[in-house]
């Protein structure tokens, strides 16, 4: 069992994915190595800012004398690794992943991929028959650990339930949670170190709540949105957003995208401005700027009304919808 | 940052001021660097650290010289460095000889062997940063306590190497940048000094235009000079010193007896409004093409994303459309060409074109050439060998208190400083409709509240001996008796500068925001 | 970290039972005690946060087990004095089915409707207690599998301020407990014998169950106790590890690794700080032959884990035991004191060995009888299980090269160091080495715990058991717990060894053995076990959290009115949940449902 300590560390690793070989440095997962050739694995709770948690399992591939299929955004890749990609059993779980997360969850505000995943694995979400009646509103946030209630099997059930909105920067709307964890560790142990949010509750009553499911006013969260930067399902979203949408005003084919510098301190945080009808409607950070991977603070995501919030001049149509998001949550 | 093994914030409460930053910090320590924050409060930062000292404010350059004693009393100074690449070293060790680890103490109020561990560790660090905000500038020995720090990071050779450095965390996105393009009264672009014959020929050769062979007033002088009487005029670009100014009261009867001010503001600020002409501009960070630079010195691309609302107009159309007024038809340049012409005279942006600048996501200074990759961090010529150009001067420098006294007439010590979610004089957070905010208050330790019997969200009147105001108490555990804090981010509701003393630091001008004496009273019961 | 914390504050009774676990205030926690010097300095640092955090749960317990439930104010405390952020403390308060952060009456009953309760009378009793269980001073719940399964029906009892209780062969006509929380029905623990081959001659792990004194050090001295360690001591570590080695002893708790290979991974790892892990969280329903160690041969435990954790060079070593376990949990604490106050466990044995033992209280979750679901448990982190690699030989517990082993692997040890690995692998078979203890439950005349050697049949053991009673067929047994699978009777030939079991393609499991006769109504017992792995899964992997959903529904509906393509729905699912899934709940929670709708069970 002992190694001996002398032996020079290779400088690659040498293995096959679907039956082309390829090098890759000794720390590379799976995830790294089909990326590096070209191979495309859907990722869902996987950023490069974050620590890999590996729980959607939607990146599995198939590693030969291994009795299950492993996460390629953790599995370190070791030398003459035998993978594959797009095996029957690899495309079998991506699809019956695909159809749990369809069936219980609402992806209508996901990343476009989810929408292509779904046709090219061919899921059915809807197999499963008709979604359960969302849950009233705080009921999910107090359930307890533990024996569940009657189960008829005529409907799906899902985690559908009324959006939080508690607060006049962002809303929190949990039927499109696909509990990717990414949330809790941009909050948390990644990037911004407040660690206002976790996961409570256990099986599938678990949920993205702060402590005691307060309102996020009321704990400690410090509105940096970084947790909405990172949710891949819209779960996370601008009110501002959110409102626009409400009112179907929300149009992403007639909005753009500008790169520039936050106008608070002197950190030097690279914003991306989305706008529309000429307002702001969300800002992101880009993921692959060394300045800020992608997070802000308040000031930065959330501080930019003060260019647009005119009163009577240059009143455009989107304008009373944003003056809502500006208002208290409603009751 | 990240690689660091020691972190000193000195004067900073990152967390708040510069978040962003202060992920780099919480990396650092993740990875096992060690965290010291210097600071009269035990701010958010201060949570994160390993070791907090309490130092009494105004008092940094008692507790850099105590530790710069400490280190040299046990042989821990980086002899090898101060040699090869300093001056002035005997003179320094002379004069912090008489800062013992007691004195430090008795001056600071920070125990003696918490500045032995700061001292022992900083100095025993492979890699270490020293990072410090306005808790070390806004003083009116404020050039002092910087070379204090810098005298520190010059005793361990810690600068100008990867993972060791001097880290000034600039408040404003481009302060620096203001800086760099010579907003200064005293230089050209690119820190080229005005009085220097052959450099301004340089410019007036390039502009086809004399330039004026002194250097200018900063903004203190300038009040002194409207004081005086010569100062007559004022053209207000992007300031608002009507509210910002700190003993403002005094501030603003010296605007108004100006002759004549032009306001040049996104906003129609305090400011504005004593002006006689407002040019409404674009808000340059999205409405504008331009660049600014980070506090790393990193030079990067603002560009527009909004039409400006109704006729404001970008600075830089507002200044040419004024020359065109005023005779010199200059036109319309774009943003690049402007920035093109600068980097033709400032030889340290020579090689940042517009196309680099957007390739690699910005650039560092200096960057001389179309080649240069940029620097990384500055410095490092002084670990060559020889090395390159002057050497580093230790600058012995003496501890003087705050100017404002502690009497028995203004017992308390007010300091102030930034919340996470607002900024400066709140003009642009303002309207950020915060759910966190706590709004203008005077911060209380909980055992000043209870010896004033004063409690949670009391109006109190908070006195210094230039005014007085009224504000709501608010219970501070970060604080301690004799101190209490207060923010500028409410300027209406809390006119905090009309308690601030206006003594400025000759050498950069900055005024003692961080250190006033006031009392604070409970205010009498209302009658009937 | 510049945590923040609501304004909640605790009761004087919250506090001392929080401090009764993690010690007075301390300067540096977030209470902010003021004193002279921390208004000027401060030393925290990330580290002495992470020290910390291992009492999370522990605290919790206390807490709950004092008060009766975990209020906002005791929460916030434990926060405060642990530096945990209160949104990751209520994450792990409310994964724990025995911690409630509602307000709670101080008794609450928690009964068993598991497999084998709910058809000796559980349904029954549950009916009673819903007319009038619920007092202003006792709530029930259900619950699934206490481990009880020789006595059932049982229920456990939560009582705040007062040590827990378990009710076993509880009489379902009858209210077990009175309006004021008082017991009613309570029924002698040993009714029946927990292991009735209790005093014969040729046992050797259940040897002293029954015959010495599970509370004295004395009487299990007397009866040979100890000299085993003595022994391991005069071999020597490396001499151990060969032994067990030797005796190719593979691990009982259900998956059968080889113990050998995880000891000599971690005795030979560079990293100096390991740590022993004995996995008591013996939850799957059905298995209760830990408990009857546990309850009755305690010392064998303690003595079993020292000579482990000397092998491989720990000095720490964990007991995790379920919560439901209260009197396992009494015995082996007092063993613990007994046994260090006697210089057999600490810092400095009498034995020259150093090495010493922190009991856990699991808090109601299956799952944190997966390996590394546990260790995250006793981190103080939710008991969600690891991906893996790496394995916890080589980054276990608290990042360590970590041994765990189940009881009943462990207290193998003891005659294998004793008379030695080889003499150890010529009982049973080559591949399936010594004693194995099974767990007889269900249509048998005398439920328990029974140890044969490997190669005996599953005939054998349902014989060992008495048979049916009278007037009763065999239908089915379900082998190897609820993550087993179900056979029929034509298996009975079948001998109970790992190599027998894979060949036919089931498992030994825990060594669950339980008996269904001709009246079963297996789709009740379908349901009950689809609701389980429901109810058990952690929720953090989507084919698990969700698949273990859909498995139900579709059973549902298979029961209520099948239509085609329900029972491949389920395969489909399952072979998801089983390629999928991070952990072992997930690779096997369909299995037992497809084994008894391939085997016809429900037609």
């Amino acid at each position: 069992m002992t190694q001996p300590e002398t032996t020079e560390t290779a400088n690659t690793v040498s293995l096959t994915i679907d039956g082309s070989p390829v090098e890759v440095r000794p720390d590379a997962t799976l995830l790294e190595a089909c990326r590096q050739m070209g191979t495309e694995v859907p990722t869902l709770c996987y950023l490069e800012t974050l620590t890999p948690v590996n729980v959607c399992r939607i990146c599995v591939v198939e590693v030969e004398r291994n009795r299950t299929l492993v996460p390629a955004c953790s599995r370190i890749a070791e030398e003459g690794m035998v993978v594959k990609t797009d095996s029957e059993r690899v495309r079998h779980s991506r699809k019956m992943i695909l159809e749990f997360l369809g069936s219980s969850v609402d992806l209508s505000a996901a990343e476009d991929e989810v929408g292509e995943w779904m046709e090219q694995y061919q899921a059915d979400p809807a197999r499963y028959g008709p979604q359960s009646e969302p849950t009233a509103a705080g009921e999910r946030g107090r359930r307890h650990p533990g024996h569940h209630g009657e189960v008829n099997g005529r409907t799906a059930e899902g985690v559908h339930q009324p959006t939080k909105v508690d607060n006049t920067l962002y809303v929190r709307d949990y039927s499109r949670c696909i509990l990717c964890y990414k949330c809790v560790e941009a909050c948390g142990i990644d990037a911004q170190g407040t660690y206002a949010i976790a996961v409570a509750g256990r099986g599938f009553d678990a949920r993205i709540s702060t402590e005691m499911d307060l309102p996020l006013g009321d704990g400690a969260c410090v509105f940096c949105g970084n947790c909405i930067g990172v949710c891949p399902t819209g779960a996370l979203m601008f009110r501002s957003e959110w409102e626009l949408r409400r009112a179907e005003l929300w149009d992403p084919d007639a909005q753009s995208v500008t790169r520039t510098v936050c106008s608070y301190c002197g950190v030097g945080c690279n914003l991306e401005l989305h706008t529309q009808d000429n307002r702001i409607v969300k800002v992101t950070s880009p993921q692959d700027h060394d300045v800020t991977s992608g997070h802000l603070c308040i000031k930065g995501r959330f501080g930019y009304d003060y260019v647009q919030n005119l009163g009577d001049v240059d009143r455009s149509s989107i304008d009373e919808v944003l003056a809502a998001a500006r208002r208290p949550a409603p009751e | 940052m990240d690689d660091a093994e020691v972190v000193i914030l000195w004067g900073s409460n990152a967390r708040a001021a510069h978040p962003i930053f202060f992920h780099r910090i919480i990396r650092a320590v993740r990875r096992g660097a060690t965290l010291f924050c210097v600071d009269p409060r035990r701010s958010e930062s201060s949570e994160w650290a390993d070791l907090w000292l309490g130092i009494d404010v105004g008092s940094d350059i008692a507790l850099s010289n105590a530790v710069a004693r400490e280190i040299l009393a046990n042989g821990l100074e980086n002899r090898e460095f101060i040699e090869r690449a300093t001056l002035h070293f005997g003179e320094y060790a002379q004069s912090v000889e008489e800062w013992t680890l007691e004195r430090g103490e008795e001056v600071t109020g920070v125990p003696a062997a918490a500045i032995r561990s700061l001292a022992h560790t900083y100095a025993k660090a492979d890699r270490a940063q020293l990072c410090w905000t306005l808790g070390i500038t806004e003083h009116h020995n404020a050039t002092d306590n910087v070379l204090a720090l810098i005298n520190l990071a010059l005793l361990c050779g810690h600068v100008g190497r990867y993972g060791s450095g001097l880290v000034p965390l600039r408040g404003q996105n481009n302060v620096q940048g203001g800086g760099d393009m010579g907003a200064i009264p005293n230089k050209f672009p690119g820190f080229q000094d005005v009085e220097s014959d052959e450099i301004r020929g340089r410019f007036e050769a390039a502009w086809k235009a004399s330039v004026p062979p002194r250097k200018g007033l900063h903004l203190t002088q300038m009040f002194e000079a409207m004081e005086e009487g010569h100062l007559r005029g004022l053209y207000v670009i992007g300031e608002n010193p009507a509210e910002s100014e700190a003993d403002v009261n005094r501030a603003r009867g010296l605007l108004e007896g100006l002759d004549f001010i032009v306001a040049q503001d996104i906003f129609l600020t305090r400011t504005a409004q004593m002006a006689d002409v407002v040019f409404p501009a674009a808000a340059d960070w999205c409405e504008a093409e331009g660049t600014v630079t980070s506090s790393e010195r990193r030079v990067q691309r603002v560009r527009p994303a909004l039409r400006p609302p109704g006729e404001a107009r970008t600075d830089s159309h507002i200044i040419c459309s004024l020359a065109t007024a005023m005779g010199h038809d200059w036109g319309l340049p774009a943003a690049e060409e402007v920035w093109d012409e600068m980097r033709s005279l400032s030889p340290m942006h020579g090689g940042m074109s517009y196309r680099r600048l957007e390739e690699n996501g910005g650039l560092q200074w200096p960057c001389y050439d179309e080649d240069h990759p940029g620097e990384l961090f500055l410095h490092s010529r002084l670990w060559a060998d020889p090395p390159g150009g002057p050497l580093a001067p230790f600058t012995p420098v003496e501890w003087v208190p705050p100017v404002d006294r502690l009497t028995e007439d203004y017992p308390v010590r007010l300091t102030t400083g930034r919340h996470l979610d607002s900024y400066n004089t709140g003009v642009q957070s303002g309207s950020l409709k915060s759910p966190i905010r706590i709004g203008g208050t005077i911060d209380i330790s909980p055992e000043d509240c209870s010896e004033w019997g004063v409690s949670e969200g009391e109006e109190v009147r908070v006195t210094s001996r230039r005014g007085s105001i009224t504000v709501p108490a608010r219970v501070d555990e970060s604080l301690r008796p004799g101190l209490v804090f207060m923010s500028l981010h409410f300027p209406e509701e809390v006119d905090i500068n009309q308690l601030t003393i206006e003594a400025w630091d000759p050498k950069s001008g900055t005024a003692e925001f961080k250190a006033t004496a006031v009392r604070v009273e409970k205010m009498p019961a209302p009658v009937g | 970290m510049d945590l923040r914390f609501t304004d909640a504050q605790p009761t004087a009774a919250e506090r001392e039972a929080v401090e009764s676990v993690i010690g007075p205030a301390r300067v540096d926690s977030h209470q902010r005690v003021r004193t002279a010097s921390n208004l000027r300095i401060f030393a925290k640092g990330m580290q002495s946060v992470a020290d910390r955090r291992h009492l999370l749960l522990p605290a919790l317990e206390a807490v709950q087990s004092e008060i009766g439930w975990v209020s906002e104010g005791a929460l916030m405390h434990i926060c405060r004095e642990l530096s945990v952020p209160p949104a990751e403390a209520w994450g792990v308060a409310t994964f724990y089915s025995l911690i409630s952060v509602d307000p709670s009456p101080p008794v609450v009953l928690h009964v068993c409707d598991d497999i084998v309760c709910r058809r000796v009378g559980a349904l029954e009793l549950m009916e009673g207690l819903e007319a009038n269980g619920q007092t202003p001073n006792t709530r029930w719940l259900p619950s699934p599998c206490l481990g009880q399964c020789d006595r059932a029906p049982a229920a456990y009892i939560q009582r705040a301020g007062e040590d827990d209780q378990v009710l076993v062969s509880i009489d379902p006509r009858t209210r077990p407990i009175g309006p004021d929380g008082s017991v009613v029905a309570a029924n002698g623990q040993q009714e029946s014998p927990a292991a009735p081959q209790a005093g014969q001659a040729h046992l050797r792990i259940l040897r002293r169950v029954g015959t010495v004194n599970p509370r004295s050090l004395d009487s299990y001295l007397a009866a040979g106790g100890y000299r085993a360690l003595e022994e391991a001591v005069e071999m020597g570590p490396a001499a151990v590890v060969a032994e067990v080695k030797a005796s190719n002893l593979r691990g009982r708790g259900g998956a059968a690794f080889p113990a050998w290979i995880k000891w000599e991974a971690v005795a030979n790892s560079p990293e100096p700080v390991r740590y022993l892990i004995c996995n008591a969280d013996e939850s799957e329903p059905g298995t209760f032959k830990d408990r009857v160690l546990m309850e009755d041969d305690p010392f064998s435990v303690i003595e079993a884990m020292t000579i482990s954790g000397y092998a491989i060079g720990a000095r720490k070593g964990y007991l995790y035991i379920r919560g439901e376990y209260p009197l396992a949990t009494r015995r082996l604490r007092s063993a613990i004191h007994q046994a260090r106050d006697a210089g057999l466990l600490g810092e400095s044995t009498r034995n020259g060995v150093s090495f010493d033992i922190d009991l856990r209280r699991g808090q109601g979750a299956y799952i944190c009888g997966e390996e590394t679901a546990l260790m995250n448990s006793i981190e103080g982190l939710r008991g969600e299980p690891r991906n893996k690699p790496p394995f916890p030989t080589v980054s276990g517990l608290f990042g360590k090269p970590t041994v765990i082993n189940n009881v009943e692997t462990l207290c193998n040890v003891l005659d294998i160091v004793a008379d030695g690995g080889s003499n150890f692998a010529s009982v049973g078979t080559p591949q399936s080495t010594g004693p194995k203890l099974f767990c007889l439950s269900g249509s048998v005349r005398r439920p328990g715990t029974y140890e044969v050697e490997f190669g005996a049949t599953l005939g054998d053991l349902i014989e060992l058991a008495g048979g049916l009673p009278e007037g009763r067929r065999l239908r089915a047994i379900l082998l190897g717990g609820a993550a087993g699978s179900f056979v029929l009777p034509d298996l009975l030939e079948m001998p109970l060894t790992f190599e027998a079991a894979s060949e036919a393609g089931v498992s030994l499991g825990s060594g669950v053995i339980m008996a269904f006769d001709q009246h079963t109504d297996f789709g009740d017992i379908l349901a009950r076990i689809a609701a389980f792995f429901r109810d058990e899964t952690c929720g953090q992997c989507v084919p698990c959290r969700v698949g273990t959903v859909r498995v139900e529904e579709a059973l549902a509906r298979i029961r209520r009115d099948p239509q085609p393509g329900d029972l491949e729905l389920i395969e489909e699912i399952d072979l998801a949940m089983r390629d999928a899934s991070i952990c072992g709940l997930g690779h096997t929670a369909a299995i037992a449902l497809r084994s008894a709708l391939e085997l016809g069970l429900l037609e």
